[in-house]
């Protein structure tokens, strides 16, 4: 046992350095990615007309007068403690993006505690009754809603739910002082409409990864032995499939990503998707370069936990050939 | 070059046009559904300045969001352009830009994809190491991103976009071409002394173009939906080109006054990406492609 524990500790290591090495390049890339830009930021910002001494001003301000290594530095290591400078219209990127950044965290985070277990939930279903009608539905109303943009679906929900029978507010602008259930109730068509989105994804790989362990030589043996199929599939097919059923999960909130952008704007939901949105129409580079870093490093890290949940729940992880 | 069937005595062969018309028969009623709503929307595509009742830009009406009538079958928009000659304009600019920039995916993601998979080595650590670090960067956000250095044209944009997607090409065709790479008749070329450019072209390339083809309805749905998505955000395709996406977001206070209107764009690109999927579904369920086993 001592053995076993120690190469999954060894394990676990490794992919955590892993993803703090990507980490890092995602980074560089971020903050080199921006010195590709055409002309420099005070011209972009300024405009063509600005005089000398407004160029060097601001670029001072911003400290772009420094070299790019230098700044890279700086703009790193004021990020891991959350100060990332100022923005181009001079406040600070944090205050900016700060409260809109836990709005969105509500927001995902809600959808996923709803979204994974249900797409577990209807997986487990589609693949005990598969090819009958109920996986039928499900997979017909999944493929549809994988396929269609996020803002019709959006869209779709607002004229029904809020124009038709309005039961919903159509734009969702949640203010801190604001009660928990006037919050829940104003946030309620985002989370629908990115539960959809996310759901469909997530309950298709499901079924996938159970109709793939379903195949293997122990479910026979537990069906020869006369258990009922669901017993099966709960207790035999789900403990093994859960390590593939974590990649997918984790894949499949970086849908999350994408579809808050979205539906942030649809919605007119005051997070930080819509702020990077913002800030890609004005160019403000201070704040695209913080929201995109936090966006990247939700993702990596969403990687790195479904990573160590497969190397902790397989055993056979253990002793890579 | 063979002679033909007849010439040397054996069964004929059907040619490629009747056997394409025999998978046809077989094929299931959603891919033929595809295929009809595929065709409908390219026909609208290239046929778009006979087929619409009025000019891309030409204004109509005399105030904004016209309602519907006979003159114009879907209203007028937000500056009183008619509402479907703008759609029917529209899916020759959303699926024209599209379609060039899944092309351009292909042929930069394919071309390393083969390298890679040829050189092995430094190169291929090199490229794919890249490719890994490109990736670990949501797509949209890494859009956005560059989008906001470079500015929003459609050369950037498409630009952008392609290479970005071409990643994931990158990927397929690697491991595609890895297995081909290795069999005997790609390292007799090699023996024989072809150059690398040679062996991609004539033995690689023609081996893994089934998979190729198969991955390019889902890629273009992608880049399509990728580029709606970033058009509905403000970022994507510039006014007063019409394009699907953005006119969903220009139209869409109609739908606080429970019109339907801003939904026929959204609902037109869910339905081509609809149809393309079960095309596809169907082309990669049916072993490789238009084979003579199908």
């Amino acid at each position: 046992m001592g053995f076993l524990f120690n190469s999954i500790f060894k394990m676990i290591t490794r992919r955590i350095a892993l993803g703090f090495l990507s980490l890092m390049i995602v980074s560089l890339i971020i903050f080199f990615a921006v010195s590709l830009l055409p002309g420099d930021f005070a011209t972009a910002v300024l405009g063509r007309s600005a005089t000398q001494d407004a160029v060097a001003a601001f670029q001072q301000q911003l400290g772009l007068d420094r070299p790019l290594y230098q700044r890279y530095f700086h703009w790193l290591s004021g990020a891991l403690i959350g100060d990332f400078g100022n923005s181009f219209s001079m406040r600070p990127v944090a205050k900016i993006i700060g409260p809109r950044l836990l709005n969105t965290l509500v927001l995902a985070g809600t959808t996923a505690i709803i979204a994974v277990p249900l797409a577990v939930m209807l997986g487990v279903i589609c693949a005990r009754f598969r090819n009958r009608l109920p996986d039928r539905v499900l997979s017909a109303v999944t493929l549809a809603s994988i396929s269609v943009p996020e803002f019709f679906i959006a869209y779709l929900l607002m004229l029904a739910l809020a124009t038709k029978f309005q039961i919903f507010p159509s734009l969702s602008s949640v203010r801190p002082g604001m009660g928990f259930l006037e919050q829940a109730h104003r946030m309620a068509l985002p989370i629908m409409t990115l539960l959809f989105v996310v759901l469909a994804h997530m309950m298709r790989n499901t079924r996938a990864a159970i109709i793939n362990v379903m195949s293997r030589p122990f479910i026979e043996m537990a069906q020869l032995k006369g258990e009922p199929e669901m017993r099966i599939i709960l207790t035999h097919a789900l403990p093994n499939a859960i390590g593939s059923i974590a990649s997918v999960v984790a894949i499949n909130l970086a849908y999350l990503i994408a579809g808050v952008v979205v539906i942030e704007v649809v919605f007119v939901y005051p997070g930080i998707g819509q702020t990077m949105v913002d800030a890609v129409r004005n160019r403000d580079v201070p704040v695209i370069q913080a929201c995109a870093l936090i966006f990247s490093a939700t993702y990596i890290l969403l990687n790195l936990f479904a990573d160590i949940i497969s190397i902790t729940s397989d055993p056979r992880l253990l002793h890579p050939r | 070059m063979l002679p033909p069937a007849s010439d040397i005595g054996v069964t004929a062969r059907p040619s490629i046009l009747s056997r394409v018309i025999a998978k046809l028969r077989r094929a299931p009623p959603s891919a033929i559904f595809g295929m009809i709503v595929i065709a409908v929307y390219i026909t609208a595509a290239i046929f778009a300045p006979w087929i619409a009742p009025y000019g891309e830009y030409q204004v109509v009406s005399d105030g904004p969001f016209a309602p519907w009538t006979e003159a114009n079958l879907l209203g007028t928009d937000q500056l009183g352009r008619d509402f479907l000659s703008r759609i029917i304009f529209g899916a020759r600019n959303s699926i024209g830009i599209a379609f060039v920039t899944t092309l351009l995916a292909f042929i930069v993601g394919g071309f390393f994809g083969i390298m890679a998979a040829t050189l092995r080595g430094f190169a291929d650590q090199a490229l794919s190491r890249f490719v890994d670090s490109v990736m670990s960067i949501p797509d949209l956000i890494f859009t956005l991103m560059l989008l906001a250095i470079f500015g929003t044209s459609v050369l950037n944009l498409i630009l952008i976009i392609a290479i970005l997607d071409s990643t994931r090409i990158f990927r397929i065709s690697r491991a595609a071409a890895m297995n081909v790479v290795t069999l005997d008749f790609v390292e007799a070329a090699a023996a024989r002394g072809e150059g690398l450019i040679w062996r991609i072209v004539h033995e690689i390339l023609p081996n893994i173009m089934p998979i190729l083809i198969s991955e390019f309805g889902m890629r273009f749905c992608f880049v399509f939906l990728s580029i709606a998505a970033l058009s509905f955000l403000g970022v994507g395709l510039q006014p007063p080109l019409a394009e699907w996406g953005s006119m969903v977001r220009d139209n869409a206070t109609l739908i606080n006054v429970g019109d339907i209107t801003p939904l026929i764009p959204a609902a037109a690109i869910a339905l081509l990406t609809v149809g393309i999927n079960f095309v596809a579904d169907w082309f990669l369920n049916t072993s490789s492609g238009f084979s003579d086993e199908a």
